[in-house]
C-alpha cells in the first residue's frame, strides 16, 4: 500500500484524518499516486494538479525521503521506500503565510 | 413567523447568522470551511434550503460547496466517493470544482489574451469564482462569475459547469484588464421578467448584457467615463464595481462604478451619474431597498488607494429619489477611528415589511438595519475580513 500524507484542508476536504493508503497498480510514479487519490477522493480532482495541463499547482510541493521530489518529472518512479509503504508520499502546501 | 438568514463569506470561513422576523436574537453559525476563502454563498430563490458555496483557496483552488438544508450539512455536488470518475468511453466526467474555459470549436470560443497590468497582453487564467446566481425559477440552474473574466453555468446542482463562451469571446477581451483584486466577474442580474435577459459586470471591462440567454453579449457601457483609460468613453475598459436592480423594475439599473454612481433606465442602453451631494464617488457596494424601488444605499469609500471611508466615520448614504440627493445614515456606525472597507458583495436587504438592511466590513463586523437604514446594530463584530453578504428571508 502506498502512504499518502495530505495537507490539513485537503484531509478536511477528503474527510480523512492522517495519511491516506492507497493501492497503486504499475509502476508507482508521482501522476499514479495522484491518479489513484483522486480516483479514490474526487474532490481531490484539481486541487493538487491543475484540471486540464495536470501540472502541480505552484503553491503544492511533493516530498518523501527527505526529498523536494516537487520537480521530478511526473511519470519518474518515487523512491522505493515509498513504492513499499515504509516511507510516505507528503503533499505538502507551501508556506507562504496568510 | 418569517425568519431571516445571512450568509456571510469570509477570507476564513463562512458564517451563518439566523434571527426571526423580529432580529433581535440572531444565532451564529460556523465557522464552516475554517480557515478558506469563502467568495459568495447564496441561496436559491425557489428552493431556499438549497445554498451554494464558492470556497477558495491560494493553494488548492476553486471547491463548490452545496448544502439542501439551509447550511447545517454541506457537500460537494460532484461524483461521490466510489463512483467511476470516468464515463463509460473513459472520459473524465466533469466534477463540481472543474471551470475549464470552453474552447471548443462546437460551442466554445478560442482562449485569448486580455490586457495586464502593464498594458502587455496576458493569457486567460481560471483562478477563482466570484459570484454565484442561483436561477430564480429552477434550483439546479446555477451562475457563476470567475476570475478572470467568464461566465458559467451548471444545471445540474454544481456537478458540472459550462461556460457560456459567447462573452468571453465577444471580441473585445483584448482590452479588457483586472482591477487591483483581479480581473472578476462578480455581478450576475438575472432579470425577473425575461428569462433571456442577463446582466453582468466585470472589473475592468464593464457591463454587459445578453438577451438570448448567454449566446451573445454586448457591452452595456455608454455614459460611462474613466479618466484612466485612453478613451473615457471607450466601449470596453471601465471598472464597475457592481450593479443592482429592483425586481419589480429590472428596466432600471443602479451601478457603483470605480468613480461615480450611475443609472440606467433602459435596460444599460444609456448611463447617468448620479453621484450627486456624496462625500466621495468611489465605493463598492450598491443595493436597492425592497420595497421601494427608487430607494439606493452605497457605501462611499476614501479614493482607489486608501479603501477606507473618509474622516474614520463609516457611513451608509441613501437616496428615496433613485439617486442625486443623498443623506448620511450613522446612527450606530462608528464615527471616529474607523477604516474599515465594505467590499462590493457585502451588502444585501431583506424583504420583510420594514425592509432590513445588512452589510459586511473588512473589520469582520456584520451590521444590520431592522429600519431601511435608519439606525443600526453589529450582529457580529469579530469575524475574519468579510467578502460577502446575503440574506434569505424565509417562511
Amino acid at each position: 500500500m502506498i502512504r499518502v500524507v495530505l495537507p490539513q484542508h485537503l484531509r478536511t476536504l477528503a474527510r480523512v484524518d492522517g495519511e491516506v493508503q492507497l493501492q497503486v497498480e504499475g509502476p508507482v510514479t508521482q501522476r499514479s499516486v495522484l491518479d489513484a487519490l483522486e480516483a479514490r477522493y474526487p474532490v481531490l480532482r484539481g486541487t493538487i494538479r491543475d484540471h486540464v495541463t495536470q501540472r502541480r499547482r505552484p503553491f503544492v510541493r511533493f516530498f518523501a525521503c527527505e526529498q523536494d521530489l516537487s520537480h521530478e518529472p511526473p511519470d519518474t518512479p518515487l523512491p522505493d521506500a515509498v513504492a513499499s509503504g515504509a516511507e510516505p508520499f507528503l503533499i505538502v502546501g507551501a508556506i507562504a503565510g496568510g | 413567523m418569517s425568519r431571516v438568514r445571512v450568509l456571510v463569506g469570509t477570507k476564513k470561513g463562512a458564517f451563518i447568522l439566523t434571527a426571526d422576523g423580529k432580529r433581535q436574537n440572531w444565532e451564529v453559525s460556523g465557522p464552516h470551511f475554517a480557515g478558506w476563502e469563502m467568495y459568495h454563498l447564496k441561496g436559491s430563490p425557489v428552493e431556499p434550503n438549497r445554498i451554494y458555496a464558492s470556497q477558495t483557496s491560494g493553494w488548492f483552488g476553486q471547491i463548490i460547496q452545496r448544502s439542501d438544508d439551509g447550511g447545517k450539512t454541506w457537500h460537494q455536488p460532484g461524483t461521490p466517493p466510489g463512483e467511476p470518475t470516468t464515463t463509460p468511453d473513459g472520459m473524465p466526467k466533469g466534477e463540481s470544482n472543474k471551470f475549464v474555459y470552453d474552447t471548443s470549436p462546437q460551442t466554445g470560443k478560442p482562449l485569448t489574451t486580455h490586457q495586464w497590468y502593464d498594458g502587455t497582453q496576458h493569457p486567460w487564467e481560471f483562478k477563482r469564482v466570484w459570484h454565484l446566481e442561483p436561477s430564480l425559477i429552477d434550483p439546479d440552474t446555477v451562475y457563476a462569475g470567475v476570475e478572470d473574466a467568464a461566465l458559467f453555468r451548471t444545471v445540474d446542482g454544481g456537478q458540472t459547469w459550462q461556460e457560456l463562451s459567447g462573452l468571453r469571446g465577444h471580441g473585445s477581451g483584448p482590452k479588457w484588464q483586472p482591477g487591483a483584486g483581479g480581473m472578476c466577474l462578480h455581478t450576475i442580474l438575472l432579470d425577473p421578467s425575461d428569462p433571456l435577459r442577463i446582466f453582468i459586470a466585470i472589473s475592468a471591462a464593464g457591463a454587459f448584457r445578453t438577451d438570448d440567454a448567454g449566446k451573445t453579449w454586448r457591452p452595456i457601457n455608454r455614459g460611462l467615463k474613466s479618466e484612466y483609460i485612453p478613451d473615457p468613453n471607450a466601449e470596453v475598459g471601465h471598472c464597475v464595481h457592481r450593479i443592482a436592480m429592483h425586481r419589480s423594475r429590472p428596466g432600471v439599473l443602479f451601478m457603483q462604478k470605480h468613480w461615480d454612481v450611475m443609472r440606467s433606465d433602459d435596460a444599460g442602453e444609456s448611463w447617468q451619474e448620479v453621484s450627486g451631494n456624496l462625500p466621495t464617488d468611489f465605493g463598492f457596494p450598491i443595493d436597492v431597498h425592497a420595497h421601494e424601488p427608487d430607494t439606493i444605499y452605497v457605501v462611499p469609500i476614501k479614493s482607489d488607494s486608501e479603501h477606507y471611508p473618509p474622516d474614520g466615520k463609516l457611513r451608509v448614504y441613501r437616496s428615496r429619489t433613485g439617486g442625486h440627493e443623498w443623506e448620511a445614515l450613522t446612527k450606530g456606525l462608528p464615527q471616529r477611528n474607523c477604516y474599515v472597507n465594505v467590499l462590493r458583495d457585502a451588502m444585501a436587504v431583506d424583504s420583510l415589511d420594514s425592509c432590513g438592511v445588512y452589510f459586511g466590513t473588512t473589520g469582520g463586523q456584520v451590521y444590520a438595519s431592522l429600519d431601511a437604514g435608519d439606525t443600526w446594530t453589529p450582529i457580529v463584530r469579530d469575524l475574519p475580513a468579510v467578502l460577502s453578504v446575503e440574506v434569505q428571508t424565509l417562511p
